[in-house]
């Protein structure tokens, strides 16, 4: 039970997160110096009372905590649910019918293999432009040649999409079932606190694309 | 009309089990479901044959009793209990497919017949108020506001059928649970064990090794009794605070 409230209070830091990441993405758009002066001011973040990095460093440490406290978490469920069905060989029940449920929804029944494709996207994700060791289109000091760079390429646009898209769908079960675990739905809320979620996934997953796109078709760079 | 059943049979609990067909003939559309097995067992029995065991009491759909997943769907495509599913439902020719909950928490006993055993323990373990016994008092002698009321009354009319586990791609039985702790603690007699019930019902549950849920919905969607699934929001609530307030 403290795995699903782990899970949701995890969940919602992770959301945060994405909202400021999707900010800082956007900077793009004000070119080079601007993006690359947000990119330089996170690591001066809460100086002088911080020392350099400091502000990064907490943040990149409660993130880290997040994504492993989540991921066992949901490993954890996973297995407990994967014993409770008691299925017999692959399919629980026998019958070809009626496979999809009643109501489920796509992304409810994608959230686990969704969350794994999200984390070794994240995996790629950081060694691609934190790290810089996979650099498509070329290594560069300058966050936003690296931007540039990768996203000229068209598999590296891809890759970002699919990503994206699988993040979305995490994200629209993600936040409703949060607030259910949470204990914040009732019943003439319910419709709304789907809408919520459904516009807060598609807001981000269209904040994430609409950069790589930009630069893609030649807009940005 | 005609139809095709392909029917769970398992000898008992140590057998593996498997689906056979039948062939059910001149059935009317206003058999109920288990009419139109019964029909089918007359005629293994006078065959020599073993009949399907399943599960039946009322035949009103109000005592949980019955419950088989037919063609993937708990109770089959109507929003109602299996007893009061009716063969008008299905088309002539069609092929049916039955089996029973499906769940490490209710273990199969024979055929489509499984042990729910384990709602009761969850029962048990706090779904009650402790109350002394004696003449009953006025109804009248504590107000309760209508729509608490009201919900206490949805909530109650939860069956135990165990569909909301059979149904859940998790095997949860969240909504059951949620249920019953909606139901004591929207009244007033329900309040001094309010934090407690739901820590130990909750336990209870996990104990039984149902999964947990992941509010996606297919509980609600088939729950022949319409428990809301914000009741497993409700349920959350009681927890946390119980939890937070350490008044277990």
């Amino acid at each position: 039970m403290a795995l699903k409230s782990a899970m949701a209070v995890t969940g919602v830091i992770l959301v945060l997160f994405l909202i400021a990441h999707m900010y800082g993405n956007l900077m793009v758009f004000g070119g080079q110096e601007v993006f690359d002066n947000y990119a330089h001011h996170l690591r001066e973040l809460g100086e002088p009372m911080l020392p350099h990095e400091g502000a990064l460093w907490i943040i990149r440490v409660v993130l880290l905590a997040s994504v492993l406290i989540h991921a066992y978490a949901a490993f954890t469920l996973w297995a407990r649910a994967r014993r409770a069905r008691a299925a017999t060989g692959v399919r629980r029940y026998q019958s070809t019918q009626n496979k999809k449920g009643v109501q489920r929804s796509y992304a409810s029944f994608t959230m686990r293999w969704g969350g794994v494709i999200v984390i070794l996207f994240v995996v790629y994700h950081l060694l691609h432009f934190t790290t810089n060791h996979i650099a498509p289109g070329g290594a560069s000091d300058s966050p936003y040649q690296r931007v540039v760079n990768g996203f000229e390429i068209w598999w590296v646009v891809l890759s970002y999409l699919i990503a994206m898209l699988a993040v979305g769908l995490h994200l629209r079960h993600g936040i409703w079932s949060a607030t259910q675990t949470l204990g914040q739905n009732k019943a003439g809320r319910q419709r709304g606190l789907n809408v919520i979620a459904t516009a807060i996934a598609a807001v981000i997953t269209v904040g994430f694309l609409v950069p790589p796109f930009s630069i893609f078709f030649g807009l940005v760079g | 009309m005609n139809i095709t059943l392909r029917v769970w049979r398992q000898k008992g609990k140590d057998d593996e089990g498997r689906m056979v067909s039948y062939q059910v003939e001149d059935v009317s559309q206003d058999m109920s479901f288990l009419e139109m097995l019964d029909v089918l067992n007359e005629k293994l029995t006078v065959a020599g044959e073993d009949p399907i065991a399943f599960d039946h009491d009322c035949r009103e759909g109000i005592c949980g009793a019955c419950g088989v997943v037919i063609n993937g769907i708990a109770h089959g495509p109507e929003v109602t209990t299996t007893c009061q599913l009716h063969m008008r439902s299905f088309k002539d020719g069609d092929t049916i497919d039955v089996e029973p909950w499906r769940a490490k928490a209710f273990p199969v006993i024979k055929d489509l017949v499984v042990d729910r055993g384990s709602l009761d323990r969850i029962i048990q373990a706090g779904g009650y108020i402790s109350a002394p016994t004696g003449t009953a008092p006025d109804a009248h002698a504590v107000p309760v506001p209508k729509t608490d009321a009201d919900r206490a009354f949805d909530a109650a009319t939860c069956i135990g059928c165990g569909a909301c586990v059979a149904a859940c791609p998790n095997a949860s039985g969240m909504l059951f649970t949620a249920a019953k702790v909606t139901h004591l603690g929207m009244l007033p007699q329900g309040q001094p064990e309010r934090a407690a019930r739901v820590v130990k019902m909750v336990n209870q549950h996990d104990e039984e090794d149902f999964g947990g849920c992941t509010n996606i919905g297919e509980c609600a969607a088939v729950c022949p009794k319409g428990i809301p699934l914000d009741t497993i929001s409700q349920l959350n609530k009681d927890l946390l605070g119980s939890l937070a307030s350490g008044k277990m």
